[in-house]
């Protein structure tokens, strides 16, 4: 498996970390209930399809990225930053062709 | 035999090898099975089950039987394919699976007890009594199970694993393989041609066809002499790519050194196995030729008609001396007109097809089939049915196809399944079943040589065409275009019966009658058959005996072979040794070490080395008259208590945090504030999970307004990195902050005790005069470099930072300064004791289940927001029934406490529904002359006092104890602010 | 009172030879690292043109004299052999972080590649080229400069990176002598 880092270009799966779906970025607000902080820690769907899920270039840049991919046909159609990337520069490419 | 005049090897020079102890002569050029062929040996193993005789069926890597164990010095290869082993000088080889001789083998009785050994043998004998399966069948399977032996010593040779990266990877260098890479080659683009054989060219070097009305062969030394001068292409002989993965990643095995020659050459990797990234792949691995099953079909000199071929017309060897043909296809007659033109005799064609050619050179009988054969170590006669009756024909050697089946596996190694032809009688790739894969020529279907020839041109135009890159058109050579004709034929029917048997899988001994009862008693799933009956789950992974196997499930189960499908294909197409995946790990390639600087200095005063992580840290420094490392331990506890200790701490993970929006950021990541942290002090922080967890734990400095130096504990420094950077770019990237690790420029070391402060003042420029949990920079011997007043030991506290090029020479000063004074190094063990004594966490109390809760420490926790506060108060994580840290000391100071125990109320039963808690770290303390232990306890603070018993019952351990808070040594801290 | 003696991360280990590849310590006399603060990129640009340098883009270096700057991750550079003082970036003094290994000789991106899971052929990886990768195990910065590759990874892990360079050396050279 590869990936498309969008700084360190295209890189073996080894060299990333993998923490789970974007959910995690959706954190709750400090006053939450207790349900909003399950949906957020636990609660996921096991889709068999596109799933948007958390990367770490570990092994890299230290970028987390955010990778658009079907758990299906294991197709990666997109690699992001989380964090935005200063304007000049793409906000997302394809993975390799 | 040899025939003069014919095959690719050097009969200008012999080599001398050895099989089963005797010695024998063959060529540069020939395999180990083409040289004991020329040699008349046929016998070459015995079966995997019932020990028949077995002799070479295939030229190639899906050879099922002809397995044998390589000899080396000292070592030996099981299971080593005969077929594709390459003859070197000296060579030494032994048969497998036979006792005491490949001759006479005693095991051979259970071909007799066949009857009884049929399918599912295993499954419906080893039931009852149950309690015999650990005692008898086990060990007896165990005896029996297994193919070739292990020398059991450490294999010391070099393996390699490397990365390889190209525009196309072309599978297989015969006629498709050959021209795509041609194609693509010229073109300029990045190409890798691997091939599994040691010599390329594939099915052209076995056969005598002509290319633009010269020996094939010709054209393709032509065609590699060219590639090989091609800079932008790479030739990769005897290397099998063995799995397709993702986003176009194939794995692939390469024999570099692995029995190639004697002496093995120093350095040279027996294997490689190289992950080979391409933009497009090419899969043009050929066909392999599939057998018939009859009655005996399994005898050696029974062989594929194909390999009669190679062996003949690579290898210039016929493997009998009077040959019959048995086939339904045409291509199979190739075998007997070759034979003939070499001299060789013919003894018939047998052909399945009523209505195919009857004129040869030699008798023919159409619509007939062979039913038996006999032959006790090698085939003498078959028997034969056709029109006219039954005839009995003496032959030697029978060449054998039914038909050829596409090398597809890399296409089903991503999920695709493949499609079945009615008119090839066997499975074709499916589209796109690998992303970027294409296959070519006989891979794909196309069975004739100027097919293949085009097949693999075509595909790697296709290939430059996504490239964008101009295909160079050239013209591909004339070459034989005959249509493919053949009409099925799986088993021949009525060669069944109670005592016959029709072999299938000649690996594993799956006979047409197994795979018959296997349906009758409902496995009529191909892939349950395949687990019932065992079939194509040997080393050969039934690379001929598959399709066969499920067309006869078919057959039984009243489908199609469409309906009944295919078993999946996985990764590895042949069989990849694990030293070659696993190149580098052994030994200290296993992990990097990751060295102190004060590393040599600590190893030359005979510290044992402990690993923390990747670290390797000094364990205890032993001194004249100490028998144990507790001795060492105790000395250097009481030394930091009464003296000093100096200690390498630069493992600790520091992380450099700059920006307008540092403070804001701490008080995020940590569930204490550290924006009203002074400049020039040091605080304790907690850090959280996001589920409320305790995540790590470590002091953070202010070093400037917008400065701050945080730590982590050694084991988690990686994680809190890269949960910081999770933090920083999902939640606030916008924020003024930069932050990256310091670790290893630092090397940092703790000076603790009551004389740390006169030990340090002798080594500093000048000596700040710091309060407890202060910091400030410092020149040491005209050094730059940082103090900071902290402590793990519950003694007055130094840290000493100084660059880490200086570490050594300042732990060997601050080393020999501290012995002046009563004091020395200490290590690991004293570390834990004193940090026990004091009740300070280590990530044994912090083991992830616990909350700041848990340890007294949700007061920390203010009116600001920070990661895990919320989670951190949901039900079940605050209260009386959690487990809270607490000490423990035996009512006996002298009984042994240990970390694991777990806690009981005395007088109720000690099982799990009792318990009350466990213990986490343990130790003698020789400062309280006391066992200590800290733990965490059900409502924990509020049973100070309470005698508990702790139990521990895999070191035998039952004492009584009283439950204490958690810091047993100077509770109030005045030492540290001394 | 005895000075503090100064030693380099691979101190005691001598340039080795395998064929036609050879590995040697490189010590750089300062590593500073660069991270310009949000909005102070054209700033720092402007401190670094005095040096003839400029911040990298990603996967760059950039060579001036003896200066060197790299590449090193997302808004971070590592700036080599040259001082900086300027409020527009955080700064890091790097320099006894870091052991420099040099991988010089024609089959030097082969044997690399053994260890490193990038392309580091010169059609992908020429020399002006910065990666962060990891060599096996290790975390590194994999450089390519006219006169070879250099490689940067975390000091104590220094000897572990020789030992796997070198021995990688051994077996690439082993395999040329075979041809």
């Amino acid at each position: 498996m590869r990936l498309t880092c969008p700084l360190c270009g295209p890189r073996d799966r080894r060299e990333f970390y993998y923490y789970g779906a974007d959910d995690y970025l959706h954190r709750p607000a400090p006053d939450a209930p207790p349900a909003a902080w399950d949906d957020y820690l636990h609660n996921r769907d096991n889709p068999a399809g596109m799933l948007r899920d958390l990367w770490y270039h570990e092994a890299g840049c230290g970028q987390w990225l955010a990778v658009s991919r079907n758990t299906v046909s294991h197709d990666i159609t997109a690699v992001e930053c989380v964090a935005p990337l200063r304007p000049a520069r793409k906000k997302a490419v394809r993975n390799e062709d | 035999m040899r025939i003069e005049g014919r095959g690719l090897v050097d009969r200008g020079q012999t080599l001398g090898f050895r099989f089963d102890g005797r010695d024998y002569v063959g060529h540069p050029g020939d395999t180990l099975a083409s040289a004991l062929l020329a040699n008349g040996v046929r016998l070459i193993g015995r079966s995997f089950k019932y020990h028949r005789p077995r002799g070479v069926l295939t030229a190639g890597a899906e050879e099922p039987n002809a397995l044998v164990e390589i000899l080396e010095e000292g070592q030996h290869t099981p299971n080593v394919r005969a077929t594709v082993q390459e003859l070197y000088q000296g060579l030494a080889a032994r048969s497998q699976n036979r006792f005491p001789s490949l001759g006479f083998d005693l095991l051979a009785v259970n071909d007799l007890a066949a009857p009884f050994l049929s399918v599912g043998f295993y499954y419906k004998t080893f039931m009852w009594p149950r309690h015999f399966w650990e005692g008898l069948y086990e060990p007896l399977i165990r005896r029996a199970a297994g193919l070739g032996t292990l020398s059991k010593r450490h294999d010391e040779a070099d393996y390699e694993k490397a990365f390889a990266f190209c525009d196309l990877l072309v599978i297989g260098a015969g006629p498709a393989g050959l021209a795509a890479a041609l194609e693509a080659g010229r073109a300029g683009a990045d190409v890798i041609l691997c091939d599994e054989d040691a010599r390329m060219g594939g099915r052209l070097l076995s056969e005598t066809l002509t290319l633009d009305d010269a020996p094939a062969v010709d054209w393709v030394m032509a065609a590699l002499a060219e590639l090989a001068a091609l800079p932008n292409v790479r030739l990769m002989p005897r290397t099998t790519v063995t799995g397709a993965y993702d986003q176009g990643t194939f794995g692939a095995l390469e024999r570099v050194g692995l029995h190639l020659h004697l002496p093995a050459r120093p350095h040279l990797p027996r294997e490689c196995f190289w992950r080979i990234v391409a933009r497009r792949a090419i899969l043009a691995a050929g066909a392999l030729e599939r057998p018939i099953a009859f009655q005996n079909n399994d005898r050696p000199g029974i062989m594929l008609a194909s390999a009669v071929r190679s062996y003949l017309n690579r290898y210039g060897v016929t493997p009998g001396r009077r040959v019959t043909v048995f086939a339904n296809n045409d291509e199979a007659r190739r075998t007997a007109h070759d034979l003939m033109a070499a001299g060789v005799p013919v003894a018939a064609i047998i052909d399945s097809r009523p209505h195919s050619s009857a004129v040869e050179d030699c008798p023919v009988y159409t619509g007939a089939a062979v039913i038996d054969s006999r032959g006790r170590r090698g085939l003498s006669q078959i028997t034969v049915r056709h029109g006219g009756g039954i005839s009995m024909i003496e032959t030697d050697c029978l060449a054998v196809s039914g038909g050829w089946n596409p090398t597809l596996h890399l296409t089903s190694h991503m999920g695709g399944r493949p499609l079945w032809n009615e008119a090839l009688a066997g499975f074709v790739p499916a589209p796109n079943a690998v992303p970027g894969l294409a296959p070519a020529g006989a891979a794909a279907g196309v069975m004739s040589t100027a097919g293949c020839l085009a097949s693999g041109q075509r595909a790697a135009r296709e290939v430059l065409e996504a490239l964008g890159r101009k295909a160079p058109g050239l013209p591909l050579p004339a070459a034989e275009d005959a249509p493919y004709v053949i009409e099925p034929l799986w088993s021949v029917p009525g060669t069944g019966g109670r005592w016959a048997r029709a072999w299938l899988d000649f690996a594993n001994d799956v006979t047409v009658k197994d795979v018959g009862l296997a349906a009758r008693e409902n496995f009529a799933s191909v892939e349950h058959m395949k687990r019932y009956t065992t079939q194509g789950m040997a080393p050969d992974q039934g690379k001929n005996s598959n399709v066969a196997a499920l067309a006869v499930l078919a057959d039984a189960t009243g489908r199609t072979i469409a309906e009944t499908g295919t078993t999946t294909f996985r990764p590895p197409y042949t069989p990849v040794s694990i030293a070659a995946i696993g190149a580098g790990g052994r030994g200290a390639g296993f992990a990097p070490q990751r060295l102190l600087t004060s590393h040599q200095a600590s190893v030359e005063r005979g510290a044992p080395m402990i690993e923390a992580g990747l670290w390797y840290r000094p364990s205890y420094f032993p001194r004249p008259g100490e028998a144990t490392w507790r001795d060492a331990c105790d000395r250097e506890v009481r030394m930091v208590r009464g003296a000093v200790g100096v200690c390498d701490v630069s493992t600790l993970g520091k992380i450099d945090i700059q920006g307008a929006d540092a403070a804001r950021f701490l008080d995020l990541v940590y569930a204490n504030t550290f924006s009203t942290l002074p400049v020039g002090r040091v605080r304790y922080g907690l850090m959280l999970r996001e589920d409320g967890h305790v995540m790590d734990d470590g002091t953070t400095a202010r070093l400037g307004e917008a400065h701050y130096l945080t730590t982590t504990t050694t084991a988690a420094a990686g994680q809190v990195m890269r949960h910081l950077d999770f933090v920083h770019q999902a939640f606030c990237a916008d924020w003024d902050l930069r932050f990256i690790s310091v670790t290893e420029s630092w090397a940092q070391i703790a000076v603790a005790g009551p004389k740390a402060r006169a030990l340090l003042a002798s080594v500093l420029d000048t000596m700040p005069d710091l309060p407890f949990m202060g910091c400030a920079g410092v020149g040491v011997q005209g050094v730059k470099g940082r103090l900071f007043r902290i402590s793990f030991s519950g003694e007055l506290g130094y840290e000493i930072a100084v660059p880490a090029r200086y570490g050594e020479a300042l732990f060997r000063d601050l080393l020999a300064r501290a012995e002046t004074m009563g004091g020395g190094a200490y290590g690991m063990e004293a570390l834990n004791v004193l940090r026990i004594e004091k009740g300070l966490l280590t990530h044994a109390e912090i083991h992830g289940r616990v909350t700041a809760f848990d340890v007294g420490m949700e007061r920390m926790l203010g009116a600001k927001d920070c990661i895990g506060k919320g989670p951190s108060r949901r039900p079940g994580l605050l209260g009386p029934d959690r487990e809270q840290m607490v000490g423990l000391r035996p009512l006996d100071p002298e009984q042994a406490l240990s970390s694991g125990a777990h806690l009981f109320v005395p007088g109720e039963t000690v099982e799990r529904v009792n318990d009350q808690g466990y213990t986490t770290s343990a130790c003698w303390s020789p400062t309280l002359n006391s066992w200590l232990a800290l733990g965490f306890l059900k409502d924990g603070r509020a049973r100070h006092g309470q005698t508990l018993r702790l139990v521990d019952h895999l070191r035998g351990i039952d004492v009584l104890c009283e439950v204490c808070d958690p810091v047993f040594h100077d509770r109030e801290g005045g030492k540290l602010r001394a | 009172m005895p000075e503090l003696i100064a030693k380099t991360p691979l101190s005691g280990l001598w340039p080795v030879t395998h064929g036609a590849l050879s590995l040697s310590e490189v010590v750089y006399d300062s590593i500073l690292s660069l991270a310009p603060f949000a909005g102070q990129e054209k700033v720092l640009t402007k401190a670094l043109k005095p040096l003839g340098l400029a911040f990298p883009a990603p996967n760059t270096l950039a060579v001036s004299g003896v200066a060197r700057i790299v590449w090193t991750g997302r808004d971070q550079a590592f700036l080599i052999n040259a001082p900086l003082a300027t409020p527009s970036a955080a700064i890091t003094d790097q320099s006894d972080g870091w052991a420099g290994l040099r991988l010089e000789g024609p089959m030097a991106a082969e044997a690399l590649m053994r260890l490193v899971p990038i392309d580091l052929r010169s059609s992908a990886f020429p020399p002006g080229s910065a990666a962060r990768a990891p060599l096996n195990h290790m975390n590194a910065v994999v450089m390519r400069l006219e006169s070879g590759f250099e490689v940067m990874v975390f000091r104590s892990m220094a000897r572990s990176a020789w030992t796997e360079i070198a021995e990688t050396m051994q077996r690439v050279a082993a395999r040329q002598a075979l041809r």
